[in-house]
């Protein structure tokens, strides 16, 4: 029985927890709490001007809300891809499958302009748009792209290794139990997999909000249409504005934070309830 | 119970940083005496790269030591920036004075009054603003009036972010002014430039790459030596006849890239008198002659005179007879609540 409780000995995890909570304070908590005090030197008011700026806003609106959209895209993107490989065999099956990691190991910059190769107006997708009046490139498009390009990895790969551990059992008597195709994806499959969607599209989104190498190619830039809260803080810091630029960073943390917290929460429920 | 853990928790805490205090031993490589570091801005890159080999031929002539030169390039900003917060250069060579006043303001280990150190408010070399146009030039852009008008697609990077679209920004400024007279009109004028902006990269050089790559725009307002090397990149491309022009303005702002020595880091590493050495040689005809060879425009003016094909003759104003100083100018024009933002506040309505 005790050796259930405790597994290790004592010893080894004291060890590892200190090394533990020693690296989580010099790379995250020592650095984030800086971060809060250099902000602090801007007063309440100070802070309060930063967030009601207009430009600022947009590009919050922005950040979010193309983050967002990308994340919702990745959730579905994602899952074809992941089903796909974890389901058919195909000829380039694995070098397909190696190549979802591609958007990890690029660095974020080279994908941006190689986006922007591409969806420019002279560019090889962009030219067959620019005629429709469909511009990419430049617009707030643009930035959703390039964040669903540098997000989708991050559901396939949370999602694939959880639909290969899949016992064919639960879909087998789901059949022999009358469920129609459909009934056994939607009340079957579906609910064992909630809880890695959406863990690896809070990741996409994550990923997505604080992603500044690839859009600023993308997006052009512009203030109120095109920026986004990165930009703004490398704008701040440009100007030596450093309390201002700790000011936007503390806002996205906070926000973003809250956002993951409401996340977590979803997945634990969701993952609570298959028990 | 809980005591005891709590207790065993610091406890492992403590080990941690005991191992990692034993794993993580720094080595402390000392300073060589005659290594220099200089901090300088983008476009310099390879005019820096011949600047040091010379001089280190020369100061091996001198002094008979030997001398290692390191570069380190980015926008100038960025590279303030990282001298404030500690980056160990000897020399600045930056785009723009409120830079190098800003390691003045941030740090203090460049002197107050470095624009005396040198000749020429310690600008050994400078550079103007011109239009890079596509070949042909199509919309017939000859000066500054004929970009601020409706349908010529202009690119420029944003002023926020970059220290050349200042100089662009200024040097529209500076030229409406003085026409028009009055600020009101000149405030027309810059919001209307912006409003034929549809990209503002956070670089020249990325929107030299979306004017030239992409195929955006009408007009490229750039560094001149920025614009010849666009031309000469497009020249090797397209064998030997290039895709744009160059034109030159009727009056432009005489942009003055200065220099300064970092006197503490210097005094520190003991470079100081090299270092100042390095700064000088940059005035001699020897460094003129490179610099000029770079396409910046050099202060010998017989060297200048010589090289009057690669510099046609312009009308240059500069930043003091505009706005006082470069300080004045970042404050009214580009600090937040500025007139760069208002003017893209109602650009955008």
């Amino acid at each position: 029985m005790k050796l259930i409780f405790r597994p290790y000995s004592k010893t080894s995890f004291g060890l590892s927890l200190g090394l533990t909570v020693f690296y989580l304070s010099l790379l995250v908590i020592i650095p984030l709490s800086a971060l809060f005090f250099k902000s602090a030197t801007l007063g309440v008011s100070g802070l309060w001007e930063v967030f009601s700026e207009d430009r600022i806003q947009q590009a919050l609106y922005l950040s979010f809300g193309a983050g967002g959209v990308a994340a919702i895209i990745n959730l579905f993107v994602g899952f074809l891809f992941a089903w796909v490989l974890v389901r058919y065999d195909f000829p380039g099956k694995k070098i397909l499958d190696s190549l979802v990691d591609l958007p990890f190991t690029l660095p974020t910059a080279v994908a941006g302009i190689a986006l922007t190769t591409i969806y420019a107006p002279n560019g090889f997708i962009g030219k067959y748009l620019t005629p429709y009046g469909i511009k990419i490139a430049y617009t707030p498009i643009g930035i959703v792209i390039a964040l669903v390009f540098i997000g989708f990895p991050f559901v396939v790969r949370t999602v694939q290794p959880i639909l290969e551990d899949l016992p064919k059992e639960l879909e087998e008597s789901a059949y022999c139990l009358g469920a129609s195709r459909f009934q056994t994806f939607t009340r079957v499959i579906l609910p064992e997999l909630i809880p890695s969607l959406l863990a690896g599209t809070s990741m996409a989104f994550a990923r997505g909000i604080g992603e500044y190498g690839s859009v600023v190619f993308i997006s052009g830039n512009l203030p109120g249409k095109t920026e986004i809260l990165p930009l703004l803080i490398v704008t701040k810091l440009e100007q030596y504005e450093y309390a201002k630029a700790t000011g936007i960073a503390v806002l996205m943390l906070v926000l973003s934070f809250t956002i993951m917290f409401g996340i977590n929460y979803l997945q634990n429920r969701a993952s609570r309830r298959l028990g | 119970m809980k005591v005891k853990s709590n207790h065993s928790v610091l406890r492992s805490i403590a080990k941690g940083i005991g191992i990692l205090a034993l794993t993580s031993i720094f080595s402390l490589s000392a300073y060589a005496d005659d290594t220099l570091l200089n901090v300088s801005f983008d476009p310099t890159r390879e005019l820096y790269e011949e600047i040091n080999k010379k001089f280190v031929e020369a100061w091996k002539k001198k002094s008979g030591k030997n001398l290692t030169i390191q570069q380190s390039h980015g926008g100038s900003g960025k590279q303030a920036r990282a001298v404030i917060d500690g980056l160990e250069a000897d020399v600045v060579t930056l785009a723009l004075a409120y830079d190098i006043d800003s390691i003045v303001t941030n740090s203090g280990s460049v002197s107050k009054d470095w624009e005396k150190a040198f000749p020429n408010h310690s600008t050994p070399y400078y550079s103007t603003i011109v239009f890079l146009v596509r070949k042909g030039n199509p919309k017939a852009i000859k000066d500054w009036d004929d970009i601020v008008k409706p349908g010529i697609g202009v690119i420029t990077p944003n002023p926020k972010t970059s220290g050349g679209a200042r100089w662009n920004y200024l040097a529209a400024w500076g030229f409406a002014k003085k026409k028009y007279k009055t600020e009101e009109a000149a405030t027309e004028f810059v919001k209307n430039l912006y409003k034929n902006t549809s990209v503002l990269d956070t670089g020249a050089r990325g929107s030299t790459t979306t004017f030239v790559q992409r195929g955006i725009g009408d007009v490229l307002l750039a560094w001149e030596n920025e614009a010849e090397l666009a031309l000469s990149e497009s020249r090797k491309a397209n064998g030997g006849t290039a895709q744009f022009e160059v034109v030159y303005p009727s009056t432009s702002i005489l942009a003055e890239t200065p220099v300064a020595l970092v006197e503490k880091v210097a005094a520190k590493k003991g470079t100081t008198e090299v270092a100042k050495a390095y700064l000088e040689f940059l005035y001699t005809k020897e460094g003129q002659e490179i610099v000029a060879k770079h396409f910046f425009r050099p202060n010998d003016a017989a060297i200048l005179k010589a090289n009057v094909a690669k510099f046609p003759k312009l009308q240059l104003f500069d930043v003091r007879s505009i706005e006082g100083s470069w300080a004045a100018a970042h404050k009214k024009h580009f600090a937040d609540g500025g007139l760069f933002d208002s003017i893209y506040g109602e650009a955008k309505k």
